[in-house]
């Protein structure tokens, strides 16, 4: 048991790390800050590009769309990182998560949209037209908000799921709050670090999954 | 050597491919041992759980839903690190195949068990009601009559989880377990040539572009009209 505490629960280590720790928090919350806008916009775009009818287009979009939800989000940011030098492009680990994450996070918010928009009965799209709206007021006023509030639970668990992502950045090196919990690890050969960065992300992510568990019950009994 | 020769030589080199093919192929033996043994061990602790929180035992129930937020709200990669570095410090020792395989199992189950929850929770309680008073016992009523509804609703969102948190087996490659992408990593560090990633690339969509077709035919079969 005491072991068990040395091991995992040290506060002589904890206090050791907890600046660099902190740091990470910060690291791990800008990052997520920039994460899910890009996410957000690229599956906004996506999302409307994928209801457009004509076959050329939409094709295209569900197979860009299914290849970037196929591939591991880490392969992806891998191949980026350590793939994109070889064609002479250099990037550094924010250039490479901002683009592995554009290109993940964007499809699965690209997905969430596109079936919020088709859950909108196309009476409403005819009836904005036929009232003079434009076609971009028409989906930026009409469509669009019903569409969203009706997929609420996937956007909100798509984005839980995006931030916690975020600590493969550890990986590239990008010191986020797991990259430096692994750093005070190894000079500690102690997993307090390790723990304590749980901790964080629980507190951090806890509030979140709760919200989510109500919203999903809601929506399964809902569909009765 | 123009730009398209240099792109071709470093992502499509014909040579590095045939020489560090079976490198990849056994990642992909590794890969899909991985996600299997995920996909059990995962989907049966979390229909587990949930069964027992059908129960209806307060102090339990309270415990089930503290693992499953718990594990839901766990980054996968921290849960796996934690597991790999952690353990040892009490003298428990697992390679990192068994590590990933515990720690994505349990967040597996954890989804799991939220999503059979709710399908459970959705069958009206009249059903529960209609199916003791004709004499059937709790484990009977369970199992033949509310579960069978409730599969139908979680098929979709079981399906989608599970496909995710397959693909989470690629992290397995930081604690050093050669499956696809750690494999495709230490040969790129050997040929210096990106060719091994395309592989591993190529070697990912061929295992995961058939099951993201398949999870989408399944949410449209198992979609209830509106």
């Amino acid at each position: 048991m005491q072991d068990f505490i040395d091991g995992f629960f040290s506060l002589e280590i904890l206090r050791e790390a907890s600046p660099i720790l902190i740091q990470g928090l910060l690291q791990t919350l800008l990052l997520s800050a920039m994460v899910v806008p890009i996410g957000i916009a690229g599956g906004i775009i996506l999302g409307i590009a994928s209801t457009i009818r004509n076959p050329w287009l939409r094709l295209p979009i569900a197979a860009w769309v299914d290849l970037f939800r196929a591939l591991p989000p880490l392969v992806l940011l891998v191949f980026v990182y350590a793939g994109l030098p070889f064609a002479g492009l250099e990037v550094n680990a924010w250039q490479a998560v901002a683009i592995g994450f554009f290109l993940n996070t964007g499809a699965y918010y690209g997905e969430i949209i596109r079936a919020g928009i088709e859950s909108v009965p196309a009476g409403q799209a005819e009836a904005a037209r036929a009232l003079g709206l434009s076609r971009y007021h028409t989906m930026r006023l009409v469509v669009l908000p019903q569409a969203i509030r009706n997929v609420l639970p996937d956007l909100v668990s798509n984005t839980l799921e995006v931030v916690k992502l975020t600590s493969i950045a550890s990986v590239v090196a990008l010191p986020e709050l797991l990259f430096q919990a692994r750093q005070a690890q190894s000079v500690t050969y102690n997993a307090t670090p390790i723990m304590a960065a749980a901790v964080a992300y629980f507190i951090l992510l806890w509030p979140l999954v709760r919200v989510l568990s109500r919203l999903e019950n809601k929506q399964m009994a809902g569909k009765r | 050597m123009t730009n398209l020769d240099r792109f071709l030589d470093n992502f499509f080199n014909a040579r590095i491919a045939a020489q560090w093919a079976p490198k990849i192929l056994d990642g992909m033996g590794v890969t899909v041992l991985l996600a299997i043994a995920v996909i059990v061990a995962g989907l049966a602790a979390g229909l587990g759980l949930a069964v027992l929180r059908a129960m209806g035992v307060r102090v339990l129930n309270w415990a089930i839903i503290f693992i499953v937020d718990l594990f839901r709200a766990l980054p996968p990669l921290v849960v796996i690190v934690l597991i790999f570095f952690g353990l040892p410090a009490i003298d428990i020792q697992l390679d990192g195949f068994w590590a990933a395989w515990l720690a994505l199992s349990l967040i597996l189950a954890a989804f799991a068990e939220e999503v059979f929850w709710a399908g459970i929770t959705s069958v009206p309680k009249g059903q529960w009601e209609a199916s003791r008073s004709l004499g059937l016992g709790f484990l009977v009523t369970f199992f033949l009559v509310v579960l069978p509804q409730a599969i139908r609703m979680v098929v979709p969102p079981l399906v989608n989880r599970t496909i995710a948190i397959t693909k989470g087996t690629a992290l397995a490659s930081v604690v050093a377990v050669p499956e696809i992408l750690g494999a495709a990593q230490s040969a790129v560090s050997h040929s210096f040539n990106a060719t091994p990633l395309t592989m591993a690339a190529a070697a990912y969509l061929a295992l995961f572009i058939p099951v993201v077709l398949a999870g989408r035919w399944i949410e449209t079969r198992f979609a209830w009209k509106r």
